[in-house]
């Protein structure tokens, strides 16, 4: 029997992680720096309108597009003159298992029930979770998720507790853990005794399983208004939601559209915690995940991550905890839609890009994700404010993680913050060239991979190790 | 209180001691166990709060730790509602309304 201490099982990781997806990475780990992300991406053996296919059988994706004219109207009350992109949003929560996320477990599932795998597991605290289970009990596969979920008190805020609760419903067995990094440990251990499916958000199935949120954006915003979007807005977490998207408006034709990321600002609290943990309000979608993993995707639970923000980002905003609250409270009142905080991050970033763009200009949302208990802001915030956390109403600006949530006391509160772009490239890039044995140089070829990861040029590359 | 097999219950166990945990994550974390909670169904005959027990998941699969819950509440609910968004809605209801006044 092998030995499962906490150093045996990490040191046989990569072995354990490999034999539970039935993917060859070997030739994408050849070279320390430089790898196909294409033919990475090519191990997906489907057409696009083969995925499209795949997850129409099961209910995912198709989802409506809904013109926020309400939000709109106000947009342009707060836009100088002639200013007011009209935004839409997708409704990502009609998807099975009400976020966006059905569409990366539905095409992972299915290549996991063709490789004959008996069951997957999932390493997640998010939506991806109750995607995983819903897509598995479709497909009768086993479901097994390890989550963060409670704190060393072990007391676990609101929204974990409910996307616990889903995962169950779904027939998931759920491995509530508490807080810290090593729950990749327990992972580990759970698929080394069970060789089921890994089933990590990271693989090249859960990327190209996004791709027809891009394409339907496009096809939809055609119908509505005669062409493509100017700009495509994810909330931006590990990288997937707005890779897949990004590619599928690529394979749309979409070239001109503008990609862009928006996370929640937490910065200030460690995700690895044990006493942040519950005191912050977004449980994805922020700066946590959002800037290591665009600086760096390589740090997931598979060998290459086909995730990979920053190749296709063309800018990176942040929003305020108190301003995506406001604006969860407006989609509700003014556009009659309930949906849960965590989705609406893009759309907080959205009304104020809108206004800086021109009337004739249209931005997406590209997802929602369901409420329910837990989820709204009325959970999230009491559970808050019983541990201390001010609530109050101003300006979002003085808003510190951990300590207070800035409701804003007027829409026009609601701002731009750009990340500084270029700084993210050069540390990727500095990373990356750090990872070349000693002696050896970045050639041609490398130079060009790590301009395609940064959407940057080889000159910027150069110029950042040089 | 008496609790029978196969009753659906809540064991916790420790995953790792503090002293397991990995170096790379801060002191706050490293103080305290990784510990794991699991539902499942009771294998354990006789069994009180507190004891060593076994229990079989939804999955069939075998787990040991201590009893801590029989079928505990989710515990989570949509609380109270939050004034100050309730107010920023009336607000905005407000601004949109009075637009429209001033328009027709």
């Amino acid at each position: 029997m092998k030995p499962i201490d906490y150093q045996s099982v990490m040191a046989r990781r990569n072995e354990t992680m490999l034999s539970a997806m039935g993917l060859d990475y070997a030739p994408f780990l050849e070279h320390p720096v430089t790898f196909d992300y294409e033919a990475l991406m090519a191990q997906v053996p489907y057409s696009l309108d083969m995925v499209r296919e795949i997850q129409a059988r099961v209910g995912v994706g198709n989802t409506a597009l809904i013109e926020l004219r309400q939000i709109n109207r106000l947009v342009r009350m707060l836009a100088p003159k002639g200013k007011g992109a009209r935004i839409f949003v997708k409704d990502e929560a009609a998807n099975p298992s009400g976020s966006y996320k059905a569409r990366r477990a539905a095409l992972s599932m299915h290549h996991a029930k063709e490789a004959g795998f008996k069951g997957a597991v999932a390493a997640t605290s998010g939506n991806y979770g109750a995607a995983v289970a819903s897509q598995a009990a479709m497909r009768g596969l086993d479901c097994i998720v390890v989550q963060e979920v409670f704190d060393s008190l072990g007391i676990g805020q609101p929204e974990i507790l409910e996307k616990g609760r889903a995962c169950e419903i779904y027939g998931a067995e759920v491995l509530q853990l508490s807080v810290g990094p090593e729950l990749f440990y327990q992972f580990l251990r759970v698929l080394e005794e069970t060789g089921y499916f890994n089933a990590s958000l990271y693989t090249p199935y859960a990327i190209a399983g996004v791709e027809p949120l891009g394409v339907e954006i496009v096809e939809q915003m055609q119908a509505a208004t005669g062409a493509a979007p100017d700009v495509v807005i994810c909330t931006h977490a590990g990288g997937g939601n707005l890779t897949g998207t990004a590619r599928g408006l690529q394979k749309a034709g979409a070239a001109g559209c503008k990609v862009v990321a928006a996370s929640v600002d937490l910065s200030g609290l460690h995700m690895a915690s044990d006493t942040d943990f519950n005191r912050k309000h977004f449980t994805t979608g922020h700066t946590g995940f959002g800037i290591p993993f665009a600086g760096w995707p390589d740090r997931t639970d598979v060998p290459r991550n086909a995730a990979r923000a920053l190749r296709y980002m063309d800018r990176y905003l942040l929003v305020k905890q108190g301003e995506v609250f406001y604006v969860t409270e407006a989609l509700a009142r003014l556009e009659g839609l309930e949906r849960g905080p965590a989705g609406n991050v893009a759309l907080a970033a959205a009304i104020a890009l809108a206004q800086e763009m021109d009337e004739d200009q249209t931005i997406v949302v590209q997802e929602t994700e369901y409420a329910g208990a837990g989820k709204q802001p009325s959970a999230q915030l009491s559970f808050a404010r019983a541990r201390g956390i001010e609530i109050r109403r101003g300006d979002p600006e003085d808003e510190i993680p951990g300590a207070a949530v800035v409701i804003p006391d007027h829409p026009s509160r609601i701002k731009l913050r750009d990340v500084d772009l270029p700084r993210v490239r050069k540390s990727l890039i500095r990373k990356a060239a750090g990872l070349m044995p000693e002696g050896r140089k970045l050639d041609a070829e490398d130079l060009n991979f790590l301009a395609a990861e940064t959407r940057s040029t080889p000159a910027f590359v150069e110029a950042c190790v040089t | 209180m008496t609790i029978q097999t196969g009753d659906w219950v809540r064991i916790h166990s420790v995953i790792l001691t503090p002293a397991e945990r990995a170096s790379a994550i801060p002191q706050e974390t490293r103080a305290v166990p990784l510990e794991m909670r699991v539902k499942g169904w009771l294998v354990t005959a006789g069994a009180s709060i507190g004891d060593a027990v076994e229990i079989r998941t939804t999955l069939g699969r075998s787990y040991h730790g201590t009893l801590e819950a029989v079928n505990p509440p989710y515990g989570h609910d949509f609380a109270a509602a939050i004034p100050e968004l309730l107010r920023a809605g009336e607000e905005l209801r407000a601004i949109l309304a009075k637009a429209e006044g001033e328009t027709t």
